[in-house]
Formats: structure tokens, C-alpha cells, sequence
């Protein structure tokens, strides 16, 4: 029992969080320490006290003192003040470089103590959370994948992180902490893998009903079987053009990894100013025209959305216009293409329901 | 033409909105008919609908309503926990190809209703009832001071309660989360009801929960006994005040947004859409300036009723209170400025999100200083173990790690890991349980005599105190150990079998709990069965330093035949000290505020405008609205809200009530 107990407990600590492959959640990981530690100075001596004092002063207890009129005394509440504040002093302190050091905009500039060259620019990777899958377009190498992100090791990264539709998070474990995928936002991520392998990554902001299987794998290799890994993804028969990329974000669950061989240039930027569909104004576009004209203050967030996506207001529906409200919880039919083929562009019920075209059935 | 014509008379509703095909659902609805059935037909049996009515639902008595808020808070704890349990055995099992027993559209509402259920319907009636019931007598009040505002604020939150349980049975509850975000919860992700019921319910409650916090804060402020000065008063009246100041400020916020999101889906508004200037991430701003002083609204009067019962039972004023009541403004004040901590990764730079960390973190200082008056409060006590006591201690030794694990979560670089992970869960279950709600078994142990006259049967306490602290460790645990390997909250099913034994075991802690809550449930039957047995006629079971203790059990109507005259804190230790005698002549005829039964009509037809609204059943809505304004205007034209109890009753009561008292 105690055996299985400890197993289980060091098989804890060998995981991500605790034993991650990327200099940044090593650090982060450090923190949680060095914090943890900080705070049991003052957490392990309340504790006791509380025993002890619970247990002395116990009415059968003849031999302790009591004291019914003791309520007060300066120098006690001097220190019940002071010692947690010195505590969050160093903590604050703490915090307030650790915060900077690792805010995720700022680029890496050394690795486990060893300072980056200034001239390898990072691997630059845009990252596009859809209803429920990843995108991953490498500008640079002009290939895309869906739920694969490959790296290569020791080569600081930057992720550029945007959403179609739903608020999840960029995160993997094992690299660096988690960053929001936000719609017509972009966030941005550095972050660096040091150790080769295969590891896990997901969303881990709850964004529906394929939430749970918005997973990815995160491949760690070096350079030249990055370089090879590049090679095969330019040898895939999938491109994503736009018609490719609209069929894509198409919500679908339990997405297996894909690649693309090409993908249009500019597609980001077009999904970050929500404007992937030909014909739609770009946010940038709207806002600048919108504070050219009025000398108004441009809207956060000028984009229109496609024609037919956003429904009518309640109030606004005629009669035969309201749709029945069937049961979501019902479940799927046997033969529901979602129950066998998890895969399947029908596998799905929730929200905008939309079946996605067979474009990508490659 | 027919079918527009059910259109208009139904809205949306159709017999396909019944979940029949979920055989949970029909077992629960059967077991919750029946129930009821046994119920109602008891009640018809033994004739008590009048008595019920009168003397209960239109009561505007502050112990009445206090104790029905109590026992709306218990049944709602019952169907909070019951969603709890589906979710650790549905995460128990749901490992690899196994995919669990509930699909995932069912698990989203569970986990959505448990956290929507346990705070706004479980966690706020408890503390409004225990604030209802003890604060006036501690102050030496005969009521709140509006007493009629005070049973519209019960009734109000009992239609959003029970819209919220319609939810389960007529349509779906939402699958958005506790707080029901967007983008999940807008227009096009989720059309259907679910977050209707959800907004309508909170809205309903919401502003019985408001209009609840102004009459408590009008009571403290305006209807202390004389010679109560401010630094007099008790401290559970203390945090109750701040509680409440906290609560005027902040639900309208969320009012304010949920109205925002309600636009949204019935106008076509683009407040929270992805697009046309719509901004979701204004609207978790907007729910987070809500929802962390939310936190400090229920956690504040709880360390209000530890700072009562360690006083009582350790035989010694409070250690340091006028400390202790600067805490308590200064994490007030505090709680205001750092909502941002619950989204440092929306990427709000390193300087906003340190100032978010560090201003967290000196919560800090006020807390611990909190915990230290407690601990010198033992310090040369003669600490009695009964349960409230022992309550007491478990909340010391549990709440501390929760505090430390959540100044570990205020850190934004270690947040970046942690965020949305179950060490999360974890963290805020060890303070919301381990702080809120052993405070509130502690309170309502400790002041159940004071209500009915007779203490809770000890054998069941202590099967209630050992299943809820063995059970939490038990349960919470393993979630802080998962979530620092990684896994995220919210999940329905895993892909890592290895992670599969820690969810049983939390599962099996979740069990225990259960023992926990329904030993509870126990230590009340068998405290009424064994009523002769545990009664107390002194009015003063447990030695008790305040003013609720110098009236009898259960108080009367008018709480005090005279008011109490205050010269010291803790005034009826003080009374007792000097050797105080109750009159046994002299009454004067006391002035009361008289029932009505608006509160009831009025939350009724708050509860059809929330239906008709949720449903699209338009005639419903509006004739609701126009009814309610229609009762509510009327009512202000009833003059007749007043008597007075005339001396010899008093008399009367006094000989009958407290013959034995005053010794």
C-alpha cells in the first residue's frame, strides 16, 4: 500500500510539470520552489503551534495556564504583522522579477545559463486555436499541421497565438506555462525545448464539447531531423488554401494529426483581423477606416462577421422563425459517423452546426 | 398557422425538451416527484399549509428567514454534492476508450451546475441565513430594518434556485462553467437555453442577494442596541458588515454584465461577440471583479463565526480584535484590486500582472494576522473540544495550506503552469471547504441551540466533523498531486491511464464526504428525536460571550423584552460578570412589523418572467413583468404593516420563555 502509494507519488514527480524538456517551465517550475519554500518558513511553525496550543490548553489539562482576561499584547501583534510581511516581501520581490524575467513576450536571450546567439532569429510558429484542434503554420518552412508541433531543440521559439472562435490555451507542459488563444487577439509565447522526444500538448481552457480532445503532440527533435521532418511535410498531398482552411475550421472533435505541404501566405494575419473569408473586412482595415472618419475612438474590435454567422437577437425571431429547443444531452446515435470515425466531418453537435466538406478528405 | 400558433403559446418549448431519453434524469425526476409528493401530502394530511404560510413563508421575523435560508442552503448542498459525485466517478472511470457514462454535452452541465449551484445556492443562503439569524441578536435588534425587504430577498433567491433545478428537467443547464463565459456561452456557440437558465436564475437571485446586503448593512450601522459603539460590536457583525459592503459594490457588476450578455442573446447587441466590436475578454473582467470579492463575501463572516466560537470555547476574549477588525476592512478593501489574477495568461504584460500577484499576495498579511489571533486566542485558554471547536481547529489546519497554495497561485510565473489545472481546483476546494464551509457546519452547531432550543445530537457531529475533514484530505489530495502533473480542470475524459488511481481515490474521498453531509443530516433527525434529552432551557448552552446567548432558546418574537444596554465588548460576559438579573416586570408594548404574503407572489412571478423569458414565451414574460410591478406597486399601498405586543403578553412569554434564565 505505502509502496504503491510512493510509486505513484515519484511517478508524479517525473512529470511535466515538475520534470519539464524546456528551459522556461524550468524555471517556472523553479519558482513554484522557491516560493513553496519561502512560504512553509512561516506555514510549518503555524502549524504545529495550532497542535500544540490545541493540545496544551485543553480544559482537562490542569497543569497549563489560564489566563481568562489575556487579549492583548503590543509585542505579539508587533510580529503577528510583521512575520507574514516580511514573508510576501521576499515573495513580492520574487514575484516581481520572476514575473519579468519570464513574461512570455520577451524573447529568449539565454538558455540554462548560456547566452543565445544574437544572430539565430527564433523559429517563428503561429499558432490558431480551432473548434477543437490546433493549427500550426511555420511561415518560415511554408508548412502547416493540425495537432503535430514539431521542434527543434535548443532553438528558441516564438509562437504567435490567435483563435477562430472559442477562448482556449496554448499549453504544453513540458515547454513553457499557458497563454491564451483569444479570437481577434493575438498573444504571443517564447519559449525553448531542450531535451528530445515525444510530448503532450493541449488546450487546457474548457471551450466546449470537444474540449477534451483538443490535444497535440509536441515532437522534440534536433536540427537536421527537423530539417527532415520539414522535407516530409512539404512531401504531404495536403495544401491549405483558403478553401482548405474554411472547410478546416469547421468544428470537429478527435482531430488526428494532419500536414500540410503549402500554405497561403498571410492566412494569420487574415485570422487574427478576422477576415479568413474572401470578401469579409479585415479588423486593421475597419478600424483604420473608422478612425480616419469620425475622429471617434476606433471600436477594440471592428470585424464583421461572415453573412449568416451571427444569429438574430431572441426578441427579434418571428414565431415560425423559433427553432424547437431539443435536448442537447441526447446522445449520439449508434450509427453516428462521430461514434465510428472519429475523424468524420459530421462528428459533432454542438453549437454552429455546420457539416464540413469533403475538401480535406485526403 | 398551427404550428406558429403553438409557437407564440409555447416559444421554444416542445415535448423534444424533456430529456427522456436520459434515464438519470427520469430516476432523479421520479425520486424528486415522489419525494415531493410525500412531502405535500404530509404537509395537506396534517393541515399545516396555513401554518406553514402564515407563520413561516410570509414571516418577516429575521430567525424565520434566517432558518429557512439555512434550509434552502442544505437541500441545495444535496444537489451540488450529488453533481460532485457524477464528476469523480465519471473522471474515475472515463480512462482511454472508455469514455465514461456521461457524454460530454451532460458532464459540461454538471460541472457548469455544481460550481453555479454550491456558490450562489448553497455557500450565500447559508451565510445570509446565519448572518440573518445571529447578527440582529448579537447587536440587540428586534428585527433587521426592513423586515419585509428581508422576506422578498429569501424569496427571490428561492425562484432563481428553483429555476435553476427546472433546468433539470425542462430543457438544459448551461455548459459555459460556473461563471457561464463566452464565447462559449454566446448566441451562436450555444443556442440553446442553458444559458438563459442560467443568466434568469442569477439575475432572480441576484437581486435578492443585493437588496439582502443593503438591509443587513442598514441594520448594523442604524439599529445597534445603546452603547454598542462600532469597536463594541462583535466581530462576527464586524465581517458580517464588510461582507455585505463588499456585496453592494460588487453584484451589480455582475447584474450589470449578465444584463450585458442577456442583451446579447435576446437583442443581437455585440457586447461579448468575437465580432463587431463585441470583446469576450470584457466580459471575464466584468465576472471577475464580481467574483473575487465574492470570495472574501463568503469567507469574511465565516472567520466572523471561527473568531466567536474559539473566543466561547477557549473561556477568553478574542486576542487582538481590534487587529482583528482592521484585517478585515484592510482584505475589504484589498479584495477590490486583484480580479486580474484569474487571467494573468490573457497576456497582460509583466508589470500589470505583477501588481495583480503582489497585491494578492498581501491578502496575505491581514489573513495570517487573523489566523495568529485565533492561535492566541488558545493561547492560555481552557479550550473546551466540543464540535464547534473542533470545527474550528480542522478549518486552522486545513485553510492554512489552502492560503499557502493560493499565494503559490498569485505568483504569475508559476500561475502560467498552474492556471485552469486541477492543482487549481484543488486549491480554491481547500479554502471554500476547508475555510467556508467547516466554518459554517461550526456556526450552525453552535447557534442550533440558540434557534430551537436544543443542541444537534453530538454522535452524528462528530460522524459529520471526521467524514468532512478525513474526506477532504482524502478527495483534494490526489487533485493537487494531478495537477502539478499537468492535468487541466473541466476535462471528460483522459488519454493517461496512470493518472487513473488518484482519480479513484479522490472519488472514494468524495464518498467519505458524503458520510459527512449526510451524518449531518443526521445529527439534525436525531437531535429533534432525542429533542428532551439535549434541550436547554438557559438560553446560554456553551458559556457564550455575546448578546444572542442573554435572550432565551428560541429568542422571541421580539428577540428582547428590553433592549440591552452595551458597556463592554463581548457585553453579556460582561453582563454575567456583573451579575446580572433578569426583570421579571415592567414590560412596555413592543412595536412589530406585520407578515405579507407580496414577497411570495412577487418571487413567483419573478420565477414566470425568468420561465417565459429562458423559453421565448413572450405573453408569459410580460404578463409576469407587468404583474410583478402591478404587486410591488400595490403593496407600497398597504398601510397595514405594523402592531404592537401588549405587556401582559410580553409578560406572558417572558414567564413561559424564561423562567429559567438569568441565574
Amino acid at each position: 500500500m505505502l509502496l504503491a502509494a510512493g510509486t505513484l507519488a515519484l511517478g508524479a514527480c517525473q512529470r511535466a510539470v515538475l520534470n519539464p524538456a524546456g528551459d522556461i517551465a524550468l524555471q517556472q517550475r523553479n519558482i513554484i520552489y522557491a516560493s513553496t519554500g519561502l512560504m512553509l518558513l512561516i506555514i510549518v511553525p503555524v502549524l504545529i503551534l495550532i497542535v500544540v496550543f490545541a493540545w496544551h490548553y485543553r480544559a482537562t489539562n490542569r497543569a497549563a495556564t489560564y489566563d481568562p482576561d489575556f487579549h492583548h499584547s503590543a509585542s505579539l501583534e508587533l510580529f503577528i504583522w510583521s512575520a507574514p510581511l516580511l514573508i510576501i516581501i521576499c515573495l513580492g520581490a520574487l514575484t516581481w522579477s520572476s514575473t519579468h524575467l519570464l513574461d512570455p513576450f520577451r524573447p529568449i536571450d539565454k538558455v540554462a545559463g548560456q547566452a543565445l546567439d544574437p544572430k539565430v532569429r527564433p523559429l517563428h510558429i503561429q499558432v490558431v486555436s480551432l473548434d477543437w484542434k490546433w493549427l500550426f503554420i511555420y511561415p518560415e518552412q511554408g508548412i502547416a499541421t493540425v495537432n503535430e508541433l514539431a521542434l527543434p531543440v535548443n532553438r528558441a521559439v516564438r509562437f504567435d497565438i490567435t483563435s477562430t472562435n472559442m477562448m482556449n490555451t496554448f499549453y504544453a507542459p513540458t515547454l513553457a506555462g499557458m497563454i491564451y488563444a483569444m479570437p481577434g487577439m493575438q498573444s504571443t509565447l517564447h519559449a525553448v525545448l531542450n531535451r528530445p522526444g515525444e510530448y503532450e500538448g493541449f488546450s487546457a481552457n474548457y471551450s466546449g464539447a470537444g474540449f477534451s480532445d483538443m490535444r497535440f503532440k509536441l515532437r522534440g527533435m534536433d536540427q537536421a531531423g527537423f530539417d527532415r521532418w520539414v522535407t516530409e511535410a512539404k512531401g504531404s498531398r495536403r495544401s491549405l488554401a483558403t478553401a482548405d482552411y474554411l472547410a478546416l475550421v469547421r468544428p470537429s472533435e478527435k482531430v488526428p494529426a494532419m500536414r500540410f505541404a503549402t500554405v497561403q501566405p498571410g492566412l494569420f494575419d487574415r485570422i487574427v483581423n478576422r477576415c479568413a473569408i474572401p470578401g469579409t473586412p479585415c479588423m486593421k482595415d475597419v478600424m483604420a477606416h473608422d478612425g480616419a472618419g469620425g475622429g471617434m475612438m476606433p471600436p477594440a474590435n471592428g470585424s464583421i462577421p461572415a453573412p449568416g454567422a451571427k444569429p438574430d437577437g431572441a426578441l427579434f425571431k418571428r414565431p415560425h422563425d423559433i427553432a424547437p429547443g431539443p435536448n442537447v444531452t441526447k446522445p449520439r446515435q449508434p450509427g453516428a459517423p462521430g461514434t465510428t470515425d472519429p475523424a468524420s466531418p459530421r462528428n459533432r453537435d454542438l453549437s454552429q452546426r455546420f457539416p464540413m466538406t469533403a475538401t480535406l478528405q485526403a | 398557422m398551427s404550428e406558429t400558433l403553438l409557437k407564440i403559446i409555447f416559444g421554444r418549448l416542445s415535448w423534444e425538451s424533456f430529456p427522456i431519453h436520459e434515464p438519470i434524469l427520469l430516476i432523479t425526476f421520479a425520486v424528486v416527484v415522489t419525494l415531493g409528493a410525500v412531502v405535500v401530502g404530509a404537509v395537506t394530511k396534517f393541515g399545516l399549509w396555513a401554518w406553514l404560510w402564515r407563520d413561516w413563508f410570509t414571516s418577516v421575523d429575521h430567525k424565520k428567514i434566517g432558518i429557512m435560508y439555512i434550509i434552502l442552503g442544505i437541500v441545495m448542498l444535496l444537489r451540488g454534492f450529488a453533481d460532485a459525485l457524477m464528476m469523480r466517478a465519471q473522471q474515475a472511470i472515463a480512462f482511454g476508450a472508455n469514455q465514461g457514462y456521461l457524454n460530454s454535452h451532460h458532464y459540461d452541465q454538471i460541472f457548469t451546475a455544481h460550481g453555479t449551484i454550491m456558490i450562489f445556492f448553497v455557500a450565500i443562503p447559508l451565510i445570509v441565513g446565519l448572518v440573518n439569524f445571529v447578527m440582529p441578536l448579537q447587536i440587540g435588534a428586534r428585527d433587521v430594518a426592513f423586515p419585509y425587504l428581508n422576506n422578498l430577498s429569501f424569496w427571490l433567491t428561492v425562484a432563481g434556485a428553483l429555476l435553476t433545478m427546472v433546468s433539470l428537467f425542462v430543457g438544459e443547464f448551461s455548459r459555459a462553467g460556473w461563471l457561464n463565459y463566452v464565447p462559449v456561452s454566446n448566441l451562436q456557440n450555444s443556442p440553446d437555453t442553458g444559458p438563459d437558465y442560467y443568466l434568469w436564475a442569477l439575475q432572480i437571485a441576484g437581486v435578492g442577494t443585493t437588496l439582502s446586503s443593503i438591509n443587513m448593512v442598514t441594520t448594523i450601522i442604524k439599529m445597534r442596541a445603546p452603547g454598542m459603539t462600532m469597536m463594541k460590536m462583535p466581530v462576527f457583525c464586524w465581517t458580517a458588515l464588510c461582507s455585505n459592503v463588499l456585496a453592494i459594490a460588487i453584484f451589480p457588476v455582475l447584474t450589470g454584465a449578465f444584463a450585458l450578455l442577456l442583451l446579447d442573446r435576446n437583442v443581437g447587441t455585440n457586447f461579448f461577440t468575437n465580432d463587431l466590436g463585441g470583446n469576450p475578454m470584457m466580459y471575464w473582467n466584468l465576472v471577475w471583479i464580481w467574483g473575487h470579492p465574492e470570495v472574501y463575501v463568503l469567507v469574511l463572516p465565516v472567520f466572523g463565526i471561527y473568531s466567536e466560537i474559539t473566543a466561547t470555547f477557549s473561556g477568553k476574549p478574542l486576542f487582538g480584535y481590534s487587529s482583528m477588525v482592521y484585517a478585515t476592512v484592510v482584505i475589504t478593501i484589498l479584495s477590490y484590486l486583484v480580479w486580474l489574477h484569474h487571467f494573468f495568461t490573457m497576456g497582460s504584460g509583466a508589470s500589470v500582472n505583477s501588481f495583480f500577484g503582489i497585491a494578492t499576495m498581501v491578502i496575505a498579511i491581514p489573513t495570517g494576522a487573523k489566523i495568529f489571533n485565533w492561535l492566541f486566542t488558545m493561547y492560555r485558554g481552557q479550550i473546551r473540544f466540543e464540535l464547534p471547536m473542533m470545527w474550528v481547529v480542522a478549518f486552522m489546519l486545513t485553510f492554512v495550506v489552502g492560503g499557502m497554495t493560493g499565494v503559490l497561485l498569485a505568483v504569475p510565473p508559476a500561475d502560467f503552469v498552474l492556471h485552469n489545472s486541477l492543482f487549481l481546483v484543488a486549491h480554491f476546494h481547500n479554502v471554500i471547504i476547508g475555510g467556508v464551509v467547516f466554518g459554517l457546519f461550526a456556526g450552525m452547531t453552535y447557534w442550533f441551540p440558540k434557534a430551537f432550543g436544543f443542541k444537534l445530537d453530538p454522535f452524528w457531529g462528530k460522524v459529520a466533523f471526521w467524514g468532512w475533514v478525513v474526506g477532504y484530505w482524502i478527495a483534494w489530495t490526489p487533485i493537487y498531486i494531478v495537477g502539478l502533473m499537468g492535468t487541466t480542470r473541466r476535462v471528460h475524459h483522459f488519454d493517461d491511464p496512470t493518472l487513473q488511481p488518484w482519480f479513484i481515490i479522490a472519488a472514494i474521498g468524495a464518498l467519505i464526504i458524503l458520510i459527512g453531509i449526510l451524518g449531518f443530516v443526521m445529527s439534525i433527525v436525531m437531535g429533534i428525536v432525542r429533542r428532551e434529552q439535549y434541550r436547554d432551557l438557559t438560553g446560554d448552552p456553551w458559556g457564550g460571550r455575546t448578546l444572542e446567548w442573554s435572550t432565551s432558546s428560541p429568542p422571541p418574537a421580539y428577540n428582547f423584552a428590553f433592549t440591552p444596554v452595551v458597556h463592554k465588548l463581548d457585553a453579556w460576559h460582561d453582563m454575567k460578570a456583573r451579575g446580572h438579573q433578569r426583570p421579571t416586570g415592567g414590560y412596555r408594548r413592543i412595536h412589530m412589523p406585520r407578515n405579507t404574503g407580496a414577497g411570495v407572489i412577487i418571487s413567483a412571478l419573478a420565477l414566470a418572467l425568468g420561465f417565459g423569458m429562458v423559453w421565448y414565451i413572450w405573453w408569459l414574460a410580460a404578463v409576469s413583468f407587468v404583474a410583478l410591478l402591478a404587486v410591488a406597486i400595490g403593496h407600497s399601498f398597504n398601510y397595514d404593516r405594523d402592531y404592537f405586543i401588549p405587556p401582559d403578553e410580553v409578560a406572558r412569554a417572558e414567564r413561559t420563555d424564561l423562567a429559567p434564565v438569568g441565574a
